[in-house]
């Protein structure tokens, strides 16, 4: 299986935002928050909710724009493009709650995800039918890969709507390395997973990180989070409060008030 | 051939019709999710633009270019797809709801603009005495009735066929991705707007030959023939076969259209004489109830949307 690397556009996945800012009215929901995710680690975003992290993801996504700042993916600029454009540039995204297309079978769901397919045209589907089913063949067998490295083959050809919320994330990390990504961001990966599946999560995700893939990842599970994480930035009420090892930064008595309310120290 | 033989062709020829109307709008909302509320906008279209170009010179006119009805058609067909292109740029960034709306308000204008604009359509009179193509080969109304039912079911065969290769294929899974979740779908790098345009201008398409083939086979073209209730009447056809299966969507053409010929026909035979204008109301009401009951007891339709949408995927698939 070719998924941790990009060998097509040879990006290693290196995100830098600087002073990204992004208001909704007097709400500063991102307030000059700046931090790269170095190309072949796992970086964890932390921070209580309503700190701004998803709004972030967001923005670097594409689905929302930044008031000001900048987001470079490998040095190129990608603040500000379109989603579409965002993933061409080698960013995929999952959702804190999973967006499976609900009616389509886990297979299919895959199957969308690589750009430029012949049979997307709509006339290739009669005038070139031949390539469409070469490239059909091999995008079915690329997606079989996947789909037995994310432990998903014995639902491939079940509706993604009726599987379980915790292997519904795994079609959404299972869809992202279809698209060969240089980055992939994780929103809240282990949120409402039961163990075992949690385990698989993070297996597949030290492989693709030991295989040379980049990582940001949104996640409240702090075990998850230090045991996973090369280094963590930490987020409160739209302001960047620590950056730095993971053990380091959640003993600091400013991160420890801030997102764990003290309660837990 | 009986009366009831002579009745079930021109019953088959207006359901087979209608089924190219609904498969359009299946195109548009079974698989792409699109809630096009105009339908007989589109279909009105294609059936002016049909008429104006088929029919004869008149002085008081402008059009009546004369052309033979396949290029008619044809013409008529690109009129509504140019239209299906205006409304899809200004309206498909709309939600669910708000399309519809937006929809539903421009059918109304383009049978306000038909009703209206006498100098092209003739206005409330309408585009009468069209020639009808290939008639003077028959010998009779019933032959000539039996050659136009071959036709518009080997269109509508065409049509079915087309789209089921289309809607199976890569760009069909386009459209359903689009249906299920657009915001997953652009993040996984896809052009919604492309796609949502592409999958309503060629429903649109569709829906025009539907009306370019109505008025081919009636010989005249009326403001009258398309008002709202139509919409409703291709919608319920939709509901009832099975929204997202082009099988489905035939099958409520014509389930739908037998209900409704027969209710018609049982309310102008039992209906008291001088009640029969209010019974026609039931008709309408029937339309609702039988949209309603689906929707609670069978949401599927007759024929429910199938599992997978690819057929490259079926055919090798382990």
């Amino acid at each position: 299986m070719q998924t941790a690397q990009t060998p097509e556009t040879g990006k290693t996945g290196r995100l830098e935002i600087r002073d990204a800012r992004k208001a909704f009215g007097s709400v500063r929901a991102v307030d000059g928050v700046s931090f790269t995710a170095e190309a072949g680690r796992i970086t964890g975003l932390v921070g209580p909710n309503g700190a701004g992290k998803t709004t972030l993801f967001n923005a670097i996504a594409g689905e929302a724009s930044l008031d000001s700042g900048t987001v470079t993916l490998d040095g190129t600029q990608i603040g500000g493009l379109s989603p579409h454009e965002v993933f061409s540039s080698g960013l995929t995204r999952t959702f804190q709650i999973p967006r499976p297309f609900a009616r389509m079978t886990v297979l299919e769901n895959l199957l969308v995800v690589p750009e430029r397919q012949a049979g997307e045209r709509f006339w290739n589907n009669w005038i070139g039918r031949g390539r469409v089913s070469r490239q059909e063949a091999e995008l079915r067998e690329k997606a079989h890969d996947v789909i037995a490295f994310c432990n998903l083959s014995a639902v491939a050809m079940q509706p993604a709507g009726s599987i379980s919320g915790g292997q519904q994330k795994l079609v959404e990390l299972a869809r992202a390395l279809m698209a060969d990504p240089a980055i992939v961001l994780l929103d809240e990966p282990g949120a409402g997973v039961n163990p075992a599946l949690l385990d698989t999560i993070i297996e597949r995700i030290v492989e693709l990180n030991r295989r040379g893939m980049t990582f940001l990842i949104i996640e409240h599970n702090m075990d998850l989070i230090t045991s996973l994480c090369d280094s963590l930035v930490v987020m409160a009420a739209g302001r960047k409060i620590a950056e730095g090892k993971p053990r380091e930064v959640i003993a600091r008595d400013d991160v420890v008030e801030a997102y764990l309310g003290g309660a837990a120290a | 051939m009986s009366g009831f033989g002579i009745y079930l062709v021109f019953f088959l020829i207006i359901a087979l019709n209608y089924g190219i109307m609904v498969l359009g709008l299946n195109l548009q909302w079974g698989y792409t999710g699109l809630f096009n509320a105009g339908v007989v906008g589109f279909y009105a279209i294609g059936a002016y633009g049909t008429a104006i170009l088929a029919g004869p010179d008149r002085a008081a006119l402008i059009g009546g270019f004369g052309l033979p009805f396949p290029l008619a058609i044809l013409g008529g067909m690109i009129l509504c797809a140019l239209a299906a292109i205006v409304v899809g740029l200004a309206t498909l960034k709309l939600r669910e709801e708000y399309l519809a709306i937006a929809t539903f308000g421009i059918a109304i204008t383009i049978q306000l603009v038909a009703l209206n604009f006498e100098s092209l359509t003739g206005g409330a009179n309408g585009l009468v005495g069209l020639p009808r193509p290939f008639i003077d080969a028959f010998e009779s109304t019933t032959s000539y009735n039996l050659f136009f039912l071959a036709v518009v079911a080997c269109v509508t065969g065409l049509v079915y066929v087309a789209l089921e290769a289309a809607v199976r294929s890569p760009w069909g899974r386009l459209l359903n991705a689009v249906r299920e979740d657009e915001v997953a779908a652009r993040s996984l790098g896809k052009n919604i707007a492309l796609i949502r345009l592409q999958a309503f201008v060629l429903g649109c398409t569709l829906i025009g030959l539907s009306g370019g083939i109505y008025v081919a086979f009636i010989g005249f073209v009326s403001p009258l023939d398309f008002l709202p209730i139509l919409t409703f009447q291709i919608w319920a056809m939709l509901i009832v076969g099975g929204s997202g299966n082009n099988a489905g969507a035939l099958l409520g053409a014509i389930v739908v259209w037998a209900l409704w010929t027969m209710s018609g026909l049982a309310i102008s035979r039992f209906s008291p004489v001088g009640f029969q204008n209010q019974a026609g109301a039931i008709q309408t009401m029937l339309i609702g109830l039988l949209i309603v009951s689906m929707l609670i007891f069978r949401p599927r339709g007759l024929i429910g949307e199938r599992a997978t949408v690819s057929s490259h995927k079926e055919r090798g698939a382990p």
